[in-house]
């Protein structure tokens, strides 16, 4: 039984920790891109159909990564080559991939959709307790727990995630060290773009194995929530990502229970909890200030 | 081939004018394509999307009808985006003022007098203002993010009307549709010309607004804090502007606006509260806000174009039968190509060569 709602919880974060530890590395780059919710509709989309017509969940993954990082290319010409305004060119990010989602998702509703297995090695999944939890999940899973310790090396003990970081906290004085704030930033952006496509990849292959239109449900503003609550910390986002799993399987599990509590009430919760948890971070001025990078949202033209 | 940007002395006023224009152009070609990727005619396509809408009277009133709450959402978050306020919350502010303002005919359905309507809309407009107060005052006393707040209340907002439509509210008469009863003719918003068909007061109420917050932002003292603490909040300061209270102040006229926007759709255009009422107005205002350069009286004539493209939607489905859900997409690419026309009017944009470049470098040695 509690491995059972562990494994549930690993599911129900697996999504927002991908799509957040990607804003992250995006952020730490100094850019706001509010339209993880938008790649990661396009990424569940383009997952589902391409597992649909292939028969491979495989592929399906493969194309939502590409799609995701692709469609995030939109957003990082307009920020950072037009220096639009980041958060306007987020929401219009967001709001193209709802509606191009819906529009490329119309031929696929009701059929079903492609389930990706999960591990199993003989023996070691059969272990009591701990065996499906640690050796018999999704492979997205294990990936989810592989790119938050990469994105905390590569952050914290490698040159290239020093230069990221620096182009994050102070562009100028990085353009002025011959290190090219554009490029990085593309880069960056791309990654978060990938990952928000995996994430909604995993929606589709393996959360619910079909598609539904705006099944995303907020993911993506949530895991843009987890980064601020994580004050831009890769394993505090892993810790954010499970309690928010906790909150909304919870829910759930009461829903099942039957008790004298309106659906929509406990469905709301996982909102509510977002809304109190950034409160309660953000309370904490000296600490929100510390962690922020320097420079997010802030447009950047080099001079030459 | 590279872009260069060099930025102008200052901002064009050519540019001001057309960029509105140029992406509408711009649209329209990928418009063009998109609907020729997916096997229609372009032309036709675009003719049942912006004209046909146009030639008949009573699609005129539905036109109306459409544009009214998100002229009304996008005037109020004008206040907003232009103060740097981002509440991009004003669905759920939308859809409490319904509720809000709801609660007259539904709860005492026997009060039928002539001041119910007034103090619907009344009514209406205190409950989307309350409920953008709340990510106003979480953001001016605990310093929260107000972008990712006002959003999260948007999905408890939907929740919160899905739960009373389908339970204490439920019409007992409605067959176990969910929805409230039908409104008493007190409480209904009234038609301007019945005559030719639908439209509602709303879309008056939409004019007034557009009027009244275009005066106050061009000609007082408080449309210039607006537009000072917007751009520079320190130089807002030094002049003594409070940015706390600018943060409410925004939120607050733009959630009475959306408020507003919400009981006029139910009342005026629905008839009674039904799960039904969040289609998106209060996130394709914010579309309509950009396209309008947040001027409010751009922004009228942008809530048209929008509310033209959910008719040519419509048209264009029965007609060449396209997809319903190709509008949104579009209405996306919309934002998009305004967005990018904006550079334009801060930017020179110039195309450099690499090895121009390059010469160029070496010339200043």
């Amino acid at each position: 039984m509690f491995e059972a709602v562990v494994i549930t919880i690993a599911t129900a974060a697996t999504p927002l920790l991908i799509a957040a530890m990607g804003e992250l590395v995006v952020e730490r780059s100094g850019v706001l891109n509010l339209g993880v919710e938008g790649m990661m509709i396009m990424g569940a989309v383009t997952g589902f159909a391409v597992a649909q017509t292939t028969g491979s969940p495989w592929l399906g993954v493969f194309a939502a990564i590409a799609m995701g990082a692709a469609f995030s290319l939109l957003f990082a010409f307009l920020t950072l080559t037009l220096v639009t305004n980041q958060v306007a060119t987020g929401l219009a990010l967001t709001l193209l991939g709802l509606g191009l989602s819906g529009m490329i998702g119309e031929a696929f509703i009701g059929l079903p959709g492609v389930k990706m297995g999960t591990l199993y090695i003989p023996w070691l999944t059969d272990l009591p307790y701990v065996g499906r939890l640690v050796f018999g999940q999704d492979p997205i899973f294990y990936i989810s727990i592989l790119l938050t310790a990469g994105v905390a090396w590569f952050l914290f003990y490698t040159k290239a995630g020093l230069t990221l970081r620096a182009v994050g906290d102070n562009h100028a004085s990085a353009h002025a060290l011959g290190i090219k704030v554009t490029a990085i930033r593309y880069l960056a952006v791309m990654f978060g773009g990938a990952c928000a496509g995996l994430a909604g990849a995993f929606l589709a292959l393996v959360y619910v194995p079909q598609w539904v239109e705006g099944m995303s449900a907020g993911r993506g503003w949530i895991a843009l929530a987890l980064v601020v609550f994580a004050s831009w910390r890769p394993w505090r986002v892993l810790a954010g990502a499970y309690l928010f799993g906790a909150v909304s399987i919870g829910q759930l599990h009461a829903q099942a229970l039957g008790w004298p509590i309106p659906s929509q009430l406990l469905s709301a919760l996982p909102y509510l909890a977002t809304i109190a948890v950034l409160v309660l971070i953000s309370r904490n001025r000296r600490l929100t200030m510390v962690n922020t990078p320097a420079c997010l949202g802030q447009p950047f033209v080099p001079d030459r | 081939m590279r872009i260069e940007l060099v930025k102008r002395p200052q901002q064009s006023r050519l540019f001001s004018a057309l960029s509105p224009f140029i992406a509408f152009a711009l649209t329209i070609a990928a418009g063009a394509i998109l609907f020729a990727a997916l096997g229609k005619n372009p032309a036709t396509t675009l003719y049942y999307y912006f004209i046909d809408p146009l030639t008949e009277l009573w699609s005129l009133h539905e036109l109306a009808i459409k544009a009214a709450p998100l002229i009304l959402i996008a005037v109020g978050l004008s206040v907003c985006f232009l103060s740097s306020n981002w509440n991009i919350g004003a669905e759920g502010q939308f859809i409490v003022g319904g509720i809000v303002g709801s609660m007259l005919p539904v709860l005492f359905p026997e009060m039928k007098f002539w001041f119910v309507l007034p103090l619907m809309l009344l009514m209406g407009m205190a409950g989307g203002a309350l409920y953008a107060a709340i990510p106003a005052m979480l953001k001016v006393r605990f310093n929260t993010n107000e972008i990712l707040t006002s959003l999260m209340l948007v999905y408890v907002a939907q929740l919160f009307l899905d739960w009373l439509v389908r339970g204490p509210w439920r019409n007992p008469a409605g067959m176990n549709f969910p929805g409230t009863v039908r409104f008493h003719e007190y409480a209904v918003l009234p038609e301007i010309l019945p005559a030719s068909g639908r439209a509602h007061w709303g879309f008056v109420f939409a004019l007034v607004a557009a009027l009244v917050v275009w005066f106050v932002l061009a000609r007082t003292l408080k449309g210039f804090q607006v537009k000072v603490l917007g751009q520079s909040p320190r130089a807002g300061r030094f002049a003594g502007f409070s940015s706390g209270r600018m943060v409410m102040f925004a939120f607050l006229v733009s959630g009475a606006l959306a408020g507003l926007a919400g009981i006029s759709e139910v009342s005026g255009a629905v008839r009674h509260l039904n799960e039904k009422l969040s289609i998106g107005y209060g996130f394709t205002a914010i579309i309509v806000a950009f396209l309008g350069r947040l001027n409010p009286l751009g922004i009228v004539a942008a809530g048209l174009v929008l509310a033209l493209t959910y008719l040519g939607g419509e048209a264009a489905q029965i007609s060449v039968g396209l997809s319903d859900k190709v509008v949104r997409a579009f209405q996306g690419l919309i934002l998009f190509f305004v967005l990018a026309c904006d550079t334009l009017i801060h930017y020179r944009i110039r195309l450099v060569r690499p090895h121009a470049a390059a010469a160029g470098e070496a010339s200043h040695v």
